[in-house]
C-alpha cells in the first residue's frame, strides 16, 4: 500500500514540478502568454484549469477503461475526449452558475477559455498512453493541474514587477515575456534532481 | 480562376503564415522544432488533416446547421486526425514516437478550426482545398526553418546530419525546452524591429488572438488576428483621409477667405 502511495506522490512530483506542462511539455501555452497580466486573474485561471483538468481526467478514465476498451474502440479516444471535454466545459459552468454563485464568479469567465486548452486533451492522453489506473490518472491530472497554476502564477507576479523596468523597445511585449517564460524553464529544469 | 488558387497559396505561405504572422497553433511549433526533420513531418502531418478537413467542411457548408457548427467542425477535424494518426504510426513509427502526443493534439490546433470558421465555412471546395495547401505549406515552411535554426545552432547538425565541424561549440540549450522560447523570442523581437506585419506586435499586440488571448480561442482567431490588423490599417488611412481633407478644407476657407477680402477690399476701394 505504502508503496502505491510513493508511486502516487511520485507522479505528483513529477507533473507538477519535474516536468512542468507549460515549461516542459509546451501545453496550454495560450492562456500562459494571455491571462497572465495580473496575479489575481492567473489566480482565478490556474483554479479553474485545476478543477477542469481533474475532473476531465477522471471522467476521460472511467470512459476509457469502462466504455472503449470493452468495445476495442481505443483508436477513437481523440474524439471521444475532444467531445467529453467540450461538453464537460459546459456542464460545470451551468453546475457551478446553480449550485455555487461564488465559486462561479471566481473561476466562470475562465471556464470557456479552456474547452480549447491543450493541456486538457493533452493530460487525458497522456493518462491513456502511460497505461494509469483510475487513482493514477487523477493524481497526474491534478499535478499537471498544479503545475499550470504554479507557473501562471509566478509569471504573472514577474510581469506585474516588470512593467516598471525599462524594456528595450525591441523587446517590448511579446519578447521579454518569452525570454522570461524560457528563464523560468531553465530555473524548473533543476527540479529534475528530485527525480534522480 | 488560377489566379485566384495561386493567391489562396501566397496568402497561407507569405502574407498570412500561420506561424510567423499569425502566430496560431505555438504549442506545437515550440515543442517538435527541436530537430528540421520533426518539425517538417508534423507540418506536413497538420497540412494533410488541415487540407482534407477544409474540403471536407466546405463541401457540408449548407449542411450543417449554423449552431452546431463548432461540434460539427471538431468532430471532422478529430475523425481525420485519428486516421493520420493511425497511418503515421504504420508507415512511419519514427514519427511517430517523435510526436508523440502532439499528433492527437492536432485536433486543438487553433489553424486548423480558425481555417474552418474562417475560409472553408464560406468558399467553395477547390478555394477552401487550396487554401488548406498554402496555409499547410506556410505552416510546414515555417516549422522546417524554425526546427533548421534550433538544430544548426543547438546542435550543429541539418536533418540529423552533421554540417558544422565537431570543434565549433555549440548552444545546446536551444535544442531543450529553454531553448524554444527563447528562439521565439528572438523571432518577435525581430519582427518588433523590423516592423514586420504580425500578430504580436501591431498596437496593443498582446490583445490580439493568439498574441494574446487565444485562451479564448473559438477557432476564429485567425480572423480576428487578420481583422484587427487590417481594421487598424483602415484606421489609420482614414485619419490619414480626414488630415487631408481638413488640410485641403481649410486651405479651400483661407482661400476663400482672402478671395472675399480682397472682393471687398475692392468694393471698398
Amino acid at each position: 500500500m505504502s508503496d502505491y502511495l510513493l508511486v502516487l506522490l511520485g507522479s505528483l512530483l513529477t507533473t507538477s514540478l519535474i516536468e512542468n506542462v507549460v515549461l516542459s511539455q509546451f501545453l496550454g501555452l495560450c492562456p500562459f502568454l494571455g491571462v497572465s497580466k495580473n496575479v489575481k486573474t492567473a489566480a482565478g485561471m490556474g483554479g479553474a484549469v485545476v478543477f477542469v483538468i481533474t475532473v476531465a481526467s477522471a471522467l476521460t478514465s472511467v470512459l476509457y477503461s469502462a466504455v472503449l476498451i470493452p468495445l476495442d474502440l481505443t483508436y477513437l479516444r481523440t474524439i471521444v475526449f475532444i467531445l467529453v471535454i467540450a461538453a464537460l466545459v459546459q456542464l460545470v459552468e451551468m453546475a457551478l452558475k446553480k449550485l455555487s454563485p461564488s465559486l462561479y464568479n471566481a473561476l466562470g469567465v475562465y471556464l470557456p477559455l479552456i474547452t480549447t486548452n491543450c493541456a486538457v486533451l493533452g493530460v487525458a492522453l497522456t493518462n491513456v498512453d502511460n497505461g494509469y489506473d483510475f487513482v493514477n490518472s487523477v493524481v497526474a491530472g491534478f499535478g499537471t493541474a498544479l503545475g499550470f497554476a504554479i507557473a501562471i502564477i509566478i509569471m504573472a507576479g514577474l510581469r506585474e514587477k516588470m512593467v516598471h523596468n525599462n524594456v528595450p523597445k525591441a523587446l517590448q511585449g511579446m519578447p521579454i515575456v518569452l525570454v522570461t517564460t524560457g528563464l523560468m524553464a531553465i530555473a524548473f529544469s533543476g527540479f529534475s534532481a528530485l527525480a534522480g | 480562376m488560377m489566379k485566384k488558387l495561386t493567391e489562396r497559396l501566397f496568402n497561407g505561405i507569405i502574407k498570412e503564415n500561420p506561424t510567423f504572422v499569425l502566430m496560431l497553433g505555438m504549442c506545437a511549433t515550440l515543442a517538435v522544432t527541436t530537430e528540421a526533420i520533426n518539425g517538417l513531418g508534423m507540418g506536413l502531418s497538420t497540412m494533410v488533416v488541415l487540407v482534407l478537413s477544409n474540403l471536407m467542411i466546405s463541401l457540408l457548408r449548407k449542411i450543417i446547421p449554423d449552431g452546431v457548427r463548432m461540434p460539427a467542425y471538431i468532430v471532422i477535424i478529430a475523425s481525420f486526425v485519428t486516421i493520420v494518426q493511425l497511418v503515421i504510426e504504420a508507415y512511419v513509427p519514427s514519427l511517430y514516437e517523435a510526436l508523440g502526443i502532439f499528433i492527437p493534439l492536432i485536433v486543438v490546433n487553433c489553424i486548423i478550426l480558425g481555417r474552418a470558421e474562417a475560409y472553408a465555412s464560406k468558399n467553395g471546395a477547390l478555394l477552401s482545398m487550396f487554401d488548406g495547401i498554402g496555409m499547410g505549406l506556410g505552416f510546414t515552411g515555417a516549422l522546417t526553418i524554425l526546427g533548421l535554426v534550433r538544430e544548426f545552432f543547438g546542435a550543429g547538425t541539418a536533418f540529423g546530419v552533421q554540417v558544422l565541424p565537431e570543434s565549433v561549440p555549440v548552444i545546446p540549450i536551444l535544442v531543450q525546452a529553454p531553448g524554444a522560447f527563447f528562439v521565439l523570442a528572438l523571432l518577435t523581437a525581430l519582427q518588433n524591429k523590423l516592423k514586420a506585419p504580425s500578430a504580436t506586435n501591431v498596437n496593443g499586440g498582446s490583445e490580439l488572438a493568439c498574441g494574446g488571448h487565444c485562451a479564448g480561442c473559438h477557432g476564429c482567431d485567425g480572423v480576428t488576428n487578420h481583422l484587427k490588423v487590417a481594421e487598424q490599417t483602415a484606421e489609420k488611412a482614414r485619419l490619414l483621409a480626414e488630415e487631408k481633407k481638413r488640410r485641403a478644407e481649410e486651405a479651400k476657407k483661407a482661400a476663400a477667405e482672402k478671395a472675399a477680402k480682397t472682393a471687398e477690399g475692392g468694393d471698398e476701394a
